[in-house]
């Protein structure tokens, strides 16, 4: 996700809906204050696909609820165009590469220092972001900007079923208060199911 | 560092400003063309941030640049003939050897607080600029813990120290940063303008202008607190506020596509926009306070003097 500086805080709202629905770029046209309630953004932006190489043109309102107890920002969203694609080859060939492996995949640091992806390890790179789309979701207030920086550990969990598993743990850096914070999660994924976090929890520093 | 002052005696020198909290040495590199003339200061320093590895990539590549082209780049040696050069390749040292052998996220130095179980001070909330305020941490294992006092840590005193005693010299201080890409004038922290802030704002404009000539990258101008957050203690906002007209943060690519994490083959890319960023501002720099012509070579003095005597000639 990339910053637009001409107005952070409608940058750090459409980070939520990117969150939520997946996006590059945001522009604010309205910010409202519903006394009692919260801070409702409308925005509208594109949504760029930098896999397929596609744009999509949205719509959302991020509403931030006010109160001492956190509550996810709720996210109302339009889309121009179909989002969910069928699973592609690189998926397909993803999965049975995982499946087949006789020992569960683990690795750490990616990317590495220099900022490199060993191939292999970009659709793990990818279910990642994803995976912590949900996360920051969640856990956005109007006064943070997160995104994934690096994942520190992925250790495969072997399951029965048809599903991948594994666990994460990353590294989420909020750009307001320029934090780094681990992150354990637990994802699944199927080619034609896609992902869902069964399980994550904020690490200490 | 030695090596660079070594094959470029006659231009470089190495000059020792303090010691870390670790103990390494700090020095700084003085780029001056040997005149009688007493010459102007530019100041720039890389790497406060340890995490911002293209901030000292970019000083040394400014630093090659100048001393493979100053004999042969007119601009260049037209700057050298007034201004000298004071470049700080890492302020960080400790913190940047950290992030490289330890923890590639880290950011601050690596000063010890509360009896070892914290570690490190964010260098640009150190400084004496409204210390301590809005935009940061007094919480030490913070990212942007300020320090137990303004000036607490070595490295901002080692600068600090530096930069005061020279100040009435010093006409441009720049600080490079990542990521963002942004150039920022003072102050973040506060939203009231700075006394010369239409013309920060002018010529960082230019600045961008050209930097974006060069591989069509986009930079936003403006004073830190509208353009990115509230930040208290930052080098630039204490530069600008004991007399140094033109105080910049340049934050370098990108827009946190990668972020912290460049890919190597951006870095030449970044190196070179930034230098022509940094040599537009260092010329608005250059001809403001040495303007054309108020220069007075030998040849013009006798020009001079042959007119006047004319003159004197035909009035009497």
């Amino acid at each position: 996700m990339e910053l637009e500086p001409s107005h952070y805080p409608a940058q750090r709202a459409a980070g939520v809906a990117r969150a939520c629905i997946s996006y590059r770029r945001g522009e604010c046209t309205d910010i409202r204050d519903i006394p009692g309630t919260g801070h409702k953004y409308h925005l509208e932006f594109t949504l760029k696909d930098t896999v397929q190489e596609v744009s999509f043109n949205c719509t959302a309102e991020v509403l931030y609820h006010l109160g001492s107890q956190h509550s996810a920002p709720e996210v109302h969203f339009t889309v121009e165009g179909e989002l969910g694609k069928n699973p592609d080859d690189a998926d397909n060939k993803f999965y049975s590469r995982i499946k087949s492996l006789k020992e569960p995949l683990v690795a750490q640091n990616i990317p590495d220092s220099f900022g490199i992806v060993p191939p292999e390890m970009e659709p793990i790179r990818h279910l990642a972001f994803s995976a912590c789309d949900y996360i920051i979701w969640q856990n956005s207030t109007e006064n943070t900007w997160y995104n994934l920086a690096q994942i520190q550990d992925v250790r495969q969990v072997k399951r029965n079923d048809d599903y991948l598993e594994f666990d994460y743990t990353v590294l989420l850096h909020d750009f307001v208060s320029q934090e780094i914070i681990p992150w354990q999660m637990q994802v699944l994924w199927h080619p034609q199911h896609g992902v869902k976090v069964t399980q994550n929890s904020r690490q200490p520093k | 560092m030695y090596q660079i002052k070594e094959s470029n005696r006659e231009l470089v020198t190495q000059h020792y400003l303090g010691t870390t909290y670790e103990k390494w040495p700090m020095y700084y590199l003085k780029i001056s063309q040997p005149t009688n003339k007493a010459k102007k200061i530019i100041w720039m320093d890389c790497g406060i941030h340890a995490i911002e590895w293209i901030s000292p990539a970019f000083c040394h590549w400014f630093v090659k640049e100048i001393l493979q082209n100053y004999r042969t780049d007119p601009k260049i040696s037209s700057l050298l003939q007034n201004l000298d050069l004071y470049i700080l390749p890492v302020f960080n040292i400790d913190g940047y050897i950290y992030s490289w052998t330890t923890a590639r996220l880290w950011r601050k130095s690596r000063s010890s607080h509360m009896n070892g179980t914290c570690f490190g001070t964010d260098l640009n909330r150190n400084f004496n600029s409204s210390w301590g305020g809005v935009g940061t941490s007094h919480n030490c294992s913070s990212s942007t813990f300020c320090g137990p006092e303004a000036e607490s840590e070595p490295e901002t005193k080692a600068v600090a120290r530096l930069i005061e005693s020279r100040k009435s010299d010093i006409l441009c201080f720049l600080t490079i940063h990542s990521f963002g890409q942004l150039l920022l004038s003072p102050y973040g922290y506060t939203k009231e303008p700075a006394s010369n802030h239409q013309e920060l704002v002018d010529v960082a404009q230019k600045a961008a202008t050209v930097l974006k000539g060069k591989h069509g990258t986009n930079f936003t101008v403006g004073p830190a607190s509208s353009v990115l957050y509230q930040n208290s203690g930052s080098s630039r906002d204490w530069a600008h506020m004991i007399g140094i007209p033109f105080s910049y943060t340049l934050e370098l690519r990108d827009r946190g596509a990668h972020a912290f994490f460049l890919p190597a083959d951006q870095i030449q890319p970044t190196c070179e926009e930034t230098t022509m960023a940094v040599i537009t501002i260092i010329e608005y720099v250059n001809q403001k306070y040495f303007p054309n012509g108020a220069k007075l070579t030998s040849g013009n003095l006798c020009l001079n003097l042959l007119l006047s005597v004319l003159f004197v000639g035909a009035l009497s």
